[in-house]
């Protein structure tokens, strides 16, 4: 195979060179206990520390309003469940259409059978065919026994940036508590959550190139907290289990290095998106863009191909090296296309043809030119191939 | 990523009969763009009834494209009579094996050829389709399943859908996709357990059971869709909703009322519940 054009960071990242340098000595010599009284674990415990500090720094907060876990599913998981742990008198959960399945499932599975047997309700918002949320819905959806809405900073299909700052003050002003999502949205848009009216944020280390095992959970100071794992008092009583330094300290790294590119995001990744998706529309007959442009991650490009199916256009890309996704039936597990791309109502002529481009800071002008010459002939091929659709 | 054998994938990555063919003597289409597959078979013969000229048209993953594309080479040649014996295993096997979640794209291959062979002569084709639609999703008959299930020898819901895709979409057809299989293999139908003496309960009994139905076993799979119902009122056994979400603008909205909600409740709580939808008088 040629080499790998990498345009899949929605779904993990590589590990940066420095990120793997900075874990490298937790998995050798470094190997204590931060737990530990001897000076071995404590100099271990220094390093949790001093990632803690990083991570906070990425995101604007005090270091002991970060709890670390084990992926951004974790995060979500303990967040909605310690607010419907803290709120004991709270029946109702209020998402959306588009979450992520941490989010979705775990709002399925709590409230399964409905409010006769669960004891809980959900209300999913719908979006509209951009994408976006209706800000008069959510505020309609609060009512006082509202426990928790939780609402992704930005989508990991389409981009599409949410309204969090406006929801979490509409939140705030009904007393209900406000978790986030912001895998997605970490690393690649600068905000300070001491300005923000959140509540609870998630986030994973391998979306900003630090590997997979690592997460963490913001909690606001004074937001009361039920711990998810239970145990020994690792984190300060919040996440029991001794903790996976390497990874920590290498989602420390990260997050380290995210703040330092962050400017990138808006200026080289947001170009040669730009650039592969104004160039792919232009190219390709009957190629529609989903998801707003107006508000949306930097990184992010979406595309549907009409009259053909996603995964045939993903495995002829994977021929030239090319890794992207799709959220055709056929690529999602299931026999039906992306829920996300199904509640902006995107046709089933678009929906199976859908193909997720996301860069990252160490995407290059070479490789968009690459995909730019290769994808349009693959296009043409399968339509040819296909009884629907013409050029 | 599907673990797809060297052979789907030059299949898939080099067709050998991809393409149209003018006037063709068979041409036949099954499956639809809304399902995320299709395909359509061309032919000619000669005057033997030999199959001289074969070309597809397939809008689908790689074993949808690699399955059209080797059932060509299966057919080639062959007479019609020789052809129509072709099973949906033989492109299977002819691929080196299909993952099992993609088996029905074997399935459609074979529902092609025999769609084609049927109108080329003069026959009804068993399956269009007089059957009636089990999984509204997919829009797939009991006459597909019941077929499918007895060549395949399939005895749960999960290989159904493998073979159908019949069940795969919002999961509501799952108890129908039973009660064909036990009535085919006699096996005891897995059933959810019947109220005890329906007459006996009180107007307040069936409120609250109907309810609990709606939101337990209705209102999850309608959700599912994009779509939700409201419970407006229930005066004894009839039950007034009020669709909302996607299902307030569903073609298939007449069907839901009655074939889904209604079904579930009068096996669920009640024999002579009627549903009615309000939902244009409370608009």
């Amino acid at each position: 195979m040629s080499e790998i054009i990498y345009l899949d960071n929605n779904a993990t990242t590589a590990v940066a060179p420095e990120v793997r340098e900075a874990m490298m000595p937790y998995l050798t010599e470094l190997y204590g206990n931060p737990s530990s009284v001897h000076r071995f674990g404590g100099q271990v415990e220094t390093a949790v520390d001093r990632a803690r500090q990083q991570v906070a720094e990425l995101i604007g907060c005090e270091p002991d309003e970060i709890i670390f876990t084990a992926c951004g599913t974790e995060s979500d998981n303990a967040a909605i469940r310690s607010a419907l742990a803290t709120e004991p008198d709270k029946c109702h959960l209020v998402t959306t259409r588009v979450e992520h399945p941490a989010v979705r499932n775990l709002c399925h599975d709590i409230t399964h059978g409905g409010p006769f047997r669960s004891g809980y309700r959900l209300t999913e918002l719908g979006v509209d065919s951009q994408g976006m949320l209706d800000l008069q819905e959510v505020g309609n959806a609060l009512s006082p026994d509202t426990a928790v809405v939780s609402v992704m900073w930005a989508n990991n299909e389409t981009g599409v940036i949410y309204p969090v700052e406006a929801i979490g003050a509409m939140c705030r002003e009904n007393g209900i508590l406000f978790h986030t999502d912001a895998v997605q949205a970490v690393g690649k848009v600068p905000f300070a959550l001491r300005d923000l009216p959140i509540d609870m944020l998630s986030v994973s280390g391998h979306k900003l190139h630090a590997p997979k095992g690592v997460g963490a959970l913001y909690v606001r100071r004074g937001v009361r907290f039920e711990p998810l794992l239970k145990g020994g008092h690792q984190e300060r009583n919040r996440r029991a289990g001794t903790e996976a330094v390497a990874n920590i300290v290498a989602f420390g790294a990260a997050a380290e290095l995210a703040k330092k590119n962050i400017a990138l995001e808006k200026t080289q990744v947001a170009r040669l998106r730009d650039k592969l998706e104004a160039g792919l529309l232009a190219s390709c007959p009957n190629a529609i863009r989903n998801g707003t442009a107006e508000s949306r991650l930097p990184n992010t490009a979406n595309i549907s191909f009409e009259y053909i199916e996603g995964e045939s256009i993903l495995l002829m890309l994977d021929e030239y090296g090319i890794c992207a996704s799709s959220g055709s039936a056929c690529t999602t597990g299931s026999l039906e296309p992306s829920h996300v791309l199904r509640a902006m109502g995107v046709p089933y002529t678009a929906a199976h043809g859908s193909i997720r481009f996301s860069l990252s800071v160490f995407t290059t002008e070479a490789e968009v030119e690459k995909v730019l010459e290769v994808t349009p002939p693959i296009i043409k091929r399968l339509r040819e191939l296909s009884p629907f659709g013409r050029d | 990523m599907w673990d797809y054998t060297d052979d789907v994938k030059k299949h898939f990555l080099e067709p050998r009969h991809a393409g149209q063919i003018d006037h063709p003597d068979m041409d036949a289409t099954v499956g639809n763009i809304t399902c995320g597959d299709a395909l359509r078979l061309m032919a000619k013969l000669d005057e033997q009834h030999r199959i001289v000229d074969a070309k597809f048209q397939t809008f689908g993953c790689a074993s949808a494209i690699a399955s059209s594309d080797v059932l060509i080479d299966l057919i080639l040649g062959k007479t019609v009579d020789e052809a129509a014996v072709v099973t949906n295993q033989d492109i299977a096997n002819a691929l080196g094996g299909l993952p099992d979640a993609k088996m029905h794209c074997s399935v459609m291959g074979v529902e092609a050829l025999r769609k084609a062979i049927a109108e080329w002569r003069g026959e009804p084709f068993d399956l269009d389709d007089h059957g009636h639609v089990v999984c509204q999703c997919f829009g797939v008959t009991d006459t597909l399943i019941e077929k499918v299930l007895r060549e395949e020898k399939l005895r749960t819901v999960d290989e159904v859908t493998h073979y159908t895709k019949a069940g795969g979409g919002c999961g509501a057809c799952h108890g129908k996709i039973r009660q064909i299989i036990s009535a085919v293999w006699g096996a005891p139908a897995e059933t959810p357990a019947k109220p005890a003496a329906a007459g006996a309960m009180t107007n307040l009994q069936r409120m609250q059971k109907v309810q609990e139905v709606i939101e337990t076993e209705i209102r999850p799979v309608l959700q599912n869709d994009g779509g939700d119902l409201e419970l407006i009122d229930i005066d004894g056994t009839t039950v007034k909703v009020a669709f909302r979400g996607s299902c307030a603008w569903c073609r298939a909205r007449d069907f839901t009322l009655d074939g889904t909600i209604g079904a579930k409740l009068r096996e669920l709580v009640d024999p002579d519940i009627t549903v009615e939808d309000v939902s244009e008088t409370l608009a």
